[in-house]
């Protein structure tokens, strides 16, 4: 039987009644992570990882019906046994492994397999069937090290400041934005965050994730010189806004594995594009499956046709979901309400 | 190379003119000459001729990335660059090679032309294997010839003058000619560029055009133009022809014909042959090239349209009867040179008088002075501007008669204006979508449009396509069609999707004319999108009736 079917409100399991990411409101929600497309309102019951509870109620409301599951615990509902392991895609993310009658079905929601430090590292769930994502799945897409990214905007920060210009640094204000903010050297200059991103930091240091010290962008004076010298993050949905008018006169950057590409980079016509995503790229996403030991891969939102075409390729039993999850770093996606 | 990658880098990494000028600056001053000779050509816009076919780089790729044909095919199509997408799926060697850009040019890829596919393979490979990715994808785009980078000439030409302490038209002339396809580029040529003046400099020029001077767009309403432009006296008004601009230099007994792409075309138009006789030398003259019949037709209705012009400048040969079938004139509307002298530093009005001069003193036959026109006021000219469809031409030219001969697009000198006519336009359904290249790679940009073959409420009715656009929406709204496009395909043809009719755009162009390649049988020029009718449903947008109603 299958453990996972592709529904009109989203991947439902059969046996235990309920839903993965449901994009309608359901009942039984088991949310992966946060991020919009992921976690929507409206659902009966909500089930998260542990260290995920705090975003959860910061975007969906204190008042939801929320519980939690520390990663690797198990509990048993309707004769499945669910658990919960790290994603490595942002705090509190999680894969969803499903036991049912011997078989075992891993959903990984959204995933990146390198550790960064501002949540638990990926970890590989043996299964029969793994649901992957394909975000970035094609070989084009190969990430440079982190060493190499945040060296890059740790420098674009320092030259722009030697020349008394605002470095605006533009990201997806949860989880990118930390993530940064954890590479950042502080030393540069001072840290300023936009409205969208404080919140979600103040959750991060909660969970106790060390992250620099940052200031409201609001509570600066226009005209202020520490402008000048400052890193700004803020999300993409600020950028030609009345907001930035307050910088003066500014460099701009954007952040996501898409400015791998030249043509997205100067689609998106800022200054400068660092390739820092929270998504597996194409060895990624070939590492994770193959760790799993799948036989069985379904692929969800992205290249779909692709990576289906590929693993069958490699003799796998590769198929596709059709899901309506999206990509959190493109703008088309509207930011979330803080 | 890696120095040019660093460059290109540069440039590439931002869209400040000023951020760009000190990098090209910092480039040419520490560039060898041999070095910054190519570099100059490459950003100036030299191409040579693609060394390597597009297939032998393909299957190259495809076996060192070790992938199959179609996700190579996949990856391409995602990044819309073929350069890109390989220096993205090979083995990159991590430094990358410090050799200068002259010895990657004639050493390594000028010597791949006309090798047989094994051998270029074998040369391929140990070539790549010495670049860093930015290396990489730049030498890739020398051997396809598509290298390109937000640089206009006229930046170069800056770049260099300051180097070299220069004026920058003085650069900008010795530049004429440098991007030709039979200049190979030097150490001694780049030096030349940015050498001192020399006294000779004028005589030695052979037959060497002028940087042509370059019209801005009007586009303000009319009744602004008194606050814009002072009044139509200040102005020599003229019509915007629709041909081939072109100088036409005499010199010591020799002709030159030069179209503004810096091209030599003297041998393409034969009846201008016959000014080497009777021009007097050391003249320079600006105009429009244009098919002329005068027929027993008034003598204003004698211009062909562009279309009669264009199957001229494709043909190798010119037989009798295309010659008799669409002989050219030049409407000359400027002098640049004059008795051997430099005129362009004198006012519009001086130069045109001298023109005047010229033709009337000398039987030019295939020389027509462009006439001027004069009007009370800016609104008799925009009445008179609607009679230019009739006429056959674009609208009109406003010069400054104050107005010196710049160098392209400057404004410093006094300006040109083209206020040109508005475009026809239908509103047209999209039908079918393409991926784009380049800033629109991934994105469904590239669209076709079709009207109705009948009028509404005829049964079974269909959408006829005949035309292709792709440029005219915000980016914001190309995104917005992109999700439409992606939700509505009926069908992927490789790159090509058809999708359920829902968009009706309206299309603007500036032509139209009958045609047997298209099966509308009709094709329109330089289409693209005025605006999105988001009010108009696909049932309302325009029928073949309409377009026909135009060709008239």
């Amino acid at each position: 039987m299958d453990l996972v079917i592709a529904r009109p409100e989203g991947l439902y399991c059969p046996p235990g009644d309920f839903y993965i990411d449901p994009w309608r409101p359901v009942d039984r929600a088991v949310i992966t992570h946060g991020h919009g497309d992921h976690a929507r309102t409206g659902n009966g019951h909500y089930l998260t990882a542990s260290p995920g509870a705090g975003i959860l109620r910061s975007r969906l409301g204190q008042g939801i019906n929320l519980q939690t599951l520390p990663y690797g615990e198990r509990l048993i509902h309707h004769g499945v046994t669910l658990s919960l392991h790290p994603a490595g895609h942002v705090l509190g993310s999680a894969q969803v492994r499903l036991e049912h009658q011997g078989q075992v079905w891993v959903a990984s929601g959204d995933y990146k397999v390198e550790p960064d430090g501002t949540c638990t590292p990926f970890e590989p769930v043996p299964c029969h069937t793994f649901i992957t994502e394909s975000t970035f799945g094609l070989p084009i897409y190969r990430w440079p090290s982190q060493g190499e990214i945040f060296a890059g905007i740790n420098a674009w920060w320092r030259a722009n400041s030697e020349q008394g210009k605002a470095s605006v640094l533009f990201c997806y204000a949860f989880g990118k934005a930390q993530r940064i903010l954890h590479g950042l050297d502080p030393s540069i200059g001072p840290i300023l965050v936009h409205g969208a991103v404080e919140p979600l930091n103040r959750v991060y240091r909660d969970a106790g994730i060390h992250l620099p010290q940052t200031h409201y962008a609001g509570d600066i004076p226009r005209n202020d010189p520490l402008l000048r010298q400052a890193l700004v993050l803020a999300p993409p949905s600020a950028g030609g806004s009345s907001w930035m008018r307050r910088f003066g006169e500014y460099s701009d950057a954007f952040a996501s594995g898409w400015m791998l590409l030249r043509g997205a980079r100067r689609r998106r016509g800022v200054d400068r594009g660092f390739v820092l995503s929270d998504h597996a790229d194409w060895p990624g996403l070939l590492w994770a499956i193959g760790q799993t030991g799948a036989e069985r891969v379904m692929v969800t939102h992205g290249s779909v046709n692709v990576l289906v075409r590929y693993l069958n390729e490699q003799g796998l039993d590769a198929r596709a979901f059709a899901t309506e999850y999206g990509d959190e770093d493109d703008v088309a996606t509207t930011e979330p309400a803080l | 190379m890696k120095a040019f990658a660093t460059l290109y880098l540069r440039l590439d990494a931002t869209t400040s003119s000023n951020a760009k000028l000190e990098a090209l600056r910092d480039y040419f001053a520490s560039a060898p000459a041999e070095d910054a000779a190519w570099a100059v050509y490459f950003l100036a816009g030299g191409r040579p001729r693609q060394l390597v076919p597009t297939r032998v780089l393909r299957e190259q790729a495809t076996a060192q990335a070790g992938l199959p044909d179609w996700l190579f095919e996949e990856s391409y199509q995602a990044v819309g660059d073929l350069a890109e997408t390989i220096s993205l799926l090979v083995p990159v060697h991590a430094d990358g090679s410090n050799e200068g850009l002259a010895t990657w040019v004639e050493q390594y890829l000028l010597t791949l032309r006309g090798l047989s596919p094994e051998q270029v393979q074998q040369r391929l490979q140990p070539l790549w294997a010495q670049l860093d990715r930015p290396s990489l994808m730049l030498c890739l785009k020398l051997i396809t010839g598509s290298f390109r980078v937000g640089v206009s000439k006229l930046l170069v030409t800056r770049a260099l003058a300051q180097l070299a302490g220069l004026d920058a038209k003085r650069i900008a002339q010795r530049m004429v000619g440098y991007t030709d396809i039979s200049h190979r580029p030097t150490a001694a040529s780049y030096q030349r560029l940015v050498a001192a003046e020399s006294a000779d400099e004028h005589s030695q020029r052979g037959g060497q055009p002028y940087p042509f001077f370059l019209a801005h767009p009007l586009q303000a309403p009319t009744e602004q133009f008194d606050t814009l432009l002072g009044p139509p006296s200040a102005w020599q008004i003229e019509w915007k022809w629709d041909g081939i601009r072109a100088q036409v230099v005499k010199r010591e007994g020799q002709l030159w014909v030069w179209s503004r792409g810096e091209e030599l075309v003297t041998e393409r138009f034969p009846e201008l042959h016959s000014l080497a006789q009777t021009l007097p030398d050391g003249v320079v003259l600006d105009g429009e090239i244009l098919v002329w019949k005068p027929g027993d037709t008034p003598a204003e209705l004698a211009v062909q349209p562009f279309a009669l012009l264009q199957q001229r400048i494709g043909r190798k040969t010119l037989g009798k009867k295309l010659l008799s079938d669409a002989p050219v004139v030049l409407q000359a509307y400027d002098l640049l040179e004059w008795q051997g002298e430099d005129w362009r530093n004198r006012p519009q009005h001086e130069r045109r008088w001298q023109l005047e001069r010229l033709v009337e003193d000398h039987p030019l036959a295939p020389v027509l002075l462009s006439p001027l026109l004069d009007g009370p006021d800016w609104a008799d000219l925009a009445r008179q501007r609607e009679q230019s469809r009739s006429l056959g031409v674009e609208g009109l030219m406003l010069k400054q008669r104050e107005a010196l001969y710049g160098v392209g697009r400057t404004k410093d000198m006094g300006t040109w204006w083209k206020w040109k006519i508005d475009p026809f336009s239908v509103d047209a359904v999209l039908i079918y979508a393409q991926r784009g290249h380049g800033r629109r790679a991934s994105l469904y940009s590239d669209y076709t449009f079709a009207v109705w073959d009948a009028p509404a409420g005829t049964q079974g009715r269909a959408l006829v396509p005949f035309a292709k656009a792709y440029s005219g929406l915000s980016d914001e709204e190309m995104r917005k069609v992109d999700a439409i496009i992606r939700k509505t395909t009926v069908e992927t043809f490789g790159p090509v999707r058809s999708v359920t009719p829902t968009l009706v755009f309206e299309l603007g162009f500036e032509g139209i004319a009958l045609s047997k390649r298209h099966k509308s049988g009709i094709a329109v020029r330089f289409p693209r999108m005025l605006r999105w009718r988001l009010d108009k449903p696909v049932e309302e947008a325009d029928d073949l009736a309409t377009l026909q109603a135009l060709l008239a």
